[in-house]
């Protein structure tokens, strides 16, 4: 069942694994916007995570605790963030460029002596016969764990956002905060911990990409996932299924573009490679466009921050 | 509910100073004051927004200190917010749901938005985005909010502002209900007819403190604005004129809104000769920011659709269409109007340079611009300490005074304004009205959008409305009766789509 030297089955199972960074980075920042806050240093706490939770993983030799230590990290970053623009005021946009900058420098400080290093791998999941099945058990029951739960939270978010208090508070923080403040809601308490929240998920999002998906440590090694995570919030509307949509699309075109440049295709590589930012872009604009500014779904109060004045 | 002593101080004015009253059970308490005299303050207060510096409360026989609107809610005090406090992007369930402490599942909800709209007589379909209803309708999704929560008083914080005259009668009978329950209302407005009409005590404030109570009804509106104002008041003079050459033609002008959740005009004409006064009606976003957009040339049109001294101006910009002789003044003072951290004489700049001549080949000339800001400052009564304040510094009356000023004295042709006298006090109003009336007088064409329909009646020689994008055909002022307005302004907005959602 292979088309041109490649295999669908073992393609899609391969862009499962090569999206989650990216579907990760992307949810978490997806919450942080829906609560009006714009952090553009995605890729900064992505790759403090990466170096946070290969050390905790080396460190520990545990994958689960790299994890953990992964989104620790994004987290504190993403809290200097808070601290900066929910307490100081400081404009969103300057304070997350800064952000990226910062988590690069510190991420390749904190990983000098750990390049080479081969970090306690992340087992699959074990389904049992499951996985033998064919065709759909590589795709869907031969998985490592941070995969499921990759889709587990784009469910999760989902839900929380359409149907629970916590997450009606949240979106109403992101459309008018002055409306909410009066309602008498900590507009800066709950930007906080949606902030929290995507430094988190950005974070672990990094520790995928050094423990499983490289798996090593060398600098700049998230290449530019964070703002395409970024990119991919924008055009999928704000909406979890859709950054669903977006990271597997951007993760099925770069794994389908490496395995033609494996198979010799006539394409010219550069081609190839910008392919998967050009047809991500251009679906997702294709998606969102065409229903008007309301339609799209951006939130009011997006990269404003907020003051109580009296 | 009683008030004693309440005193608030901010860095620099004392936004209350013992302020004392009562409110009893089953009444409408009325709270007059003009802008700055610290009523939002005091409300902020009752509805535990801001803590008093002294002071206390006492609700029905138990001191009273909320420390935050929770609380206050928690306790039976619900509050109707002036600019409203709600979420375009939400439907109308979700809205209540959030000014609720512990909201019922979304589809219980629903069902009893929908029991209270109809026993209050406010119909609402919870289901529906609130960035589609009309002002009136936001009102009663603020309203039903309130009310879902059995309050014990309710403050509404000058709620009529933006209704018809119809939709006033609907609210105020809402509110007679409510009163006959028991509930006590306090009522903010400076609409003294109305508060006549539906209070049974008022308290008026001024500058921070209580100047004086009354029964409304024993009192004639006057009298209330001279306790209010402290001054006596002047109406409006105008001189009866004849009317000139038309000087402003549009002709069926239809233009997309570039607003989200706007209104499109849809083929809007009228004509305005020199001397008259085109007073346009309407409910908020039923087209006039669009309206003054398509005048100003903000948004273009095809060339013969605006005429100006029958030229066409359609396709003109707005800097050409000042040159051609059409000047205005939008109605959002900070950010439209005015860069608000610049300084007067800049800002006298940004609109004037070309009627006025303030640049030389490309240069400002500051020393001409700053005598027009000073000109504008004398003739209009700015109070500021000179041309270089900044206009985010002037309060809302003065930078308004300011703005007109501005524009009228560029002696154009034809004049647009959007909400001249919003949010501006009596007296600073009045001398806007008789301002714009001078220019009239002096042969220039007005048009003045307005949702103040007494306003409109004091100065318009003829009067039309703007209703979903579409304008009436303007009728002259004189004869005009509130019932004539209220059935050109549409009705009430919204019963149809309510009685389609119940069925």
């Amino acid at each position: 069942m292979d088309f041109g030297g490649i295999n669908p089955v073992t393609l899609i199972a391969t862009l499962m694994v090569t999206s989650v960074p990216i579907l990760l980075a992307a949810l978490g920042e997806a919450v942080v916007e829906r609560s009006g806050v714009l952090n553009l240093g995605v890729e900064g706490m992505m790759i403090l995570g990466a170096i946070g939770g290969f050390i905790t993983a080396v460190q520990t030799g545990s994958p689960v605790l790299g994890f953990l230590g992964g989104a620790l990290a994004g987290a504190v970053l993403s809290a200097i963030f808070a601290l900066l623009t929910q307490v100081f005021l400081a404009n969103q946009v300057a304070t997350g460029l800064a952000l990226t900058l910062f988590g690069l420098g510190v991420s390749s400080l904190a990983g000098q002596g750990y390049n080479g290093i081969k970090p306690p791998a992340t087992g699959k999941v074990p389904f049992g016969p499951l996985a033998d099945i064919p065709v759909l058990g590589p795709i869907l029951f031969g998985h490592d764990w941070v995969v499921y739960f990759s889709l587990a939270m784009v469910a999760a978010i989902w839900w929380v956002l359409r149907s629970t208090r916590a997450g009606l508070i949240l979106r109403a923080v992101g459309e008018n905060h002055d409306a909410a403040h009066a309602l008498g809601y900590r507009v800066n308490r709950i930007r906080l911990l949606a902030i929290l929240f995507g430094g988190a998920m950005a974070g672990m999002g990094g520790a995928y990409v050094s423990l499983v998906r490289v798996p090593q440590w060398t600098d700049g090694i998230t290449a530019g996932a964070g703002w395409i995570a970024l990119a991919i919030v924008v055009f999928a509307s704000w909406r979890p299924w859709r950054v669903l949509i977006g990271a597997y699309l951007f993760g099925g075109i770069s794994v389908l573009q490496l395995n033609l440049q494996a198979a010799g295709s006539a394409i010219p590589v550069e081609y190839l490679s910008m392919a998967p930012y050009l047809i991500t872009i251009l679906v997702l604009v294709v998606i969102s466009s065409g229903k008007g500014k309301a339609a799209t779904g951006a939130p009011a109060e997006l990269g404003h921050n907020f003051h109580a004045s009296r | 509910m009683l008030l004693e002593g309440l005193t608030k101080a901010y860095p620099g004015v004392v936004a209350n100073s013992d302020v004392s009253f009562g409110i009893g059970e089953g009444e409408i308490h009325a709270l007059l004051g003009e802008n700055g005299a610290g009523k939002s303050t005091l409300v902020k207060m009752i509805y535990g927004l801001v803590k008093p510096d002294v002071g206390r409360m006492v609700l029905r026989g138990q001191p009273y200190v909320p420390a935050k609107p929770a609380e206050a809610r928690r306790l039976g005090v619900a509050m109707v917010f002036q600019h409203f406090s709600l979420f375009e992007a939400l439907t109308v369930a979700e809205n209540v749901a959030l000014g609720m402490e512990t909201p019922p599942p979304m589809r219980e909800l629903a069902a009893r938005i929908r029991s209270v709209s109809e026993e209050y007589g406010l119909p609402l379909d919870p289901g529906r985005m609130v960035g589609d209803l009309s002002a009136g309708e936001r009102q009663r999704v603020e309203i039903i909010r309130c009310l879902l929560q059995d309050p014990k008083l309710l403050i509404m914080d000058e709620p009529t502002s933006v209704l018809t005259p119809q939709e006033v009668e609907i609210l105020f009978r809402t509110l007679r209900q409510l009163r006959a329950e028991g509930t006590s209302i306090l009522y903010i407005s400076h609409k003294l007819e109305e508060i006549r009409a539906l209070c049974d005590e008022a308290t008026i404030l001024r500058r921070g403190r209580v100047v004086g109570t009354c029964t409304p009804r024993e009192r004639t509106a006057r009298e209330m604005a001279e306790l209010m104002v402290g001054a006596t008041l002047g109406t409006p003079t105008r001189s009866p004129r004849p009317k000139g050459q038309v000087a402003l033609g549009v002709s069926d002008l239809s233009v997309a809104s570039p607003i989200a959740f706007g209104t499109p005009l849809r083929g809007v004409s009228f004509t305005v000769a020199a001397g008259e006064v085109l007073g346009i009606a309407g409910v908020a976003g039923n087209g006039q920011d669009e309206l003054l957009l398509a005048l100003s040339g903000e948004l273009r049109a095809p060339g013969d659709r605006v005429r100006l001294n029958d030229h066409a101006i359609g396709d003109l910009g707005p800097a050409e269409r000042r040159r051609a002789g059409l000047v205005s003044a939008p109605e959002d003072r900070y950010g439209h109007a005015a860069a608000p951290d610049m300084s007067l004489t800049e800002n006298a700049l940004l609109t004037a340079a070309i009627r006025r001549k303030l640049t030389r080949h490309g240069f400002i000339d500051w020393a001409k611009t700053r005598a027009f800001a000073e000109e504008i400052i004398a003739d209009y009564d700015v109070r500021t300490p000179g041309p270089g304040t900044a206009a985010r510094a002037l309060s809302g009356g003065n930078l308004q005074k300011f703005l007109m000023g501005r524009e009228l004295l560029q002696d154009a042709d034809a004049i647009v304004i959007n909400q001249p006298t919003w949010g501006v006090d009596a007296a600073a109003a009045a001398s806007i009205r008789q301002k714009i009336l001078d220019c009239a007088a002096t042969g220039a064409a007005v048009v003045v959008i307005s949702q103040d329909l007494d306003e409109l009646l004091e100065i318009a020689d003829s009067f039309a409305v703007l209703n979903e994008g579409r304008m009436t055909k303007p009728r002259p002022t004189q004869g005009l009766t509130m019932d004539e307005i209220g059935m050109m302004m549409g009705g009430a907005h919204g019963m149809e789509v309510a009685h389609h959602a119940e069925a």
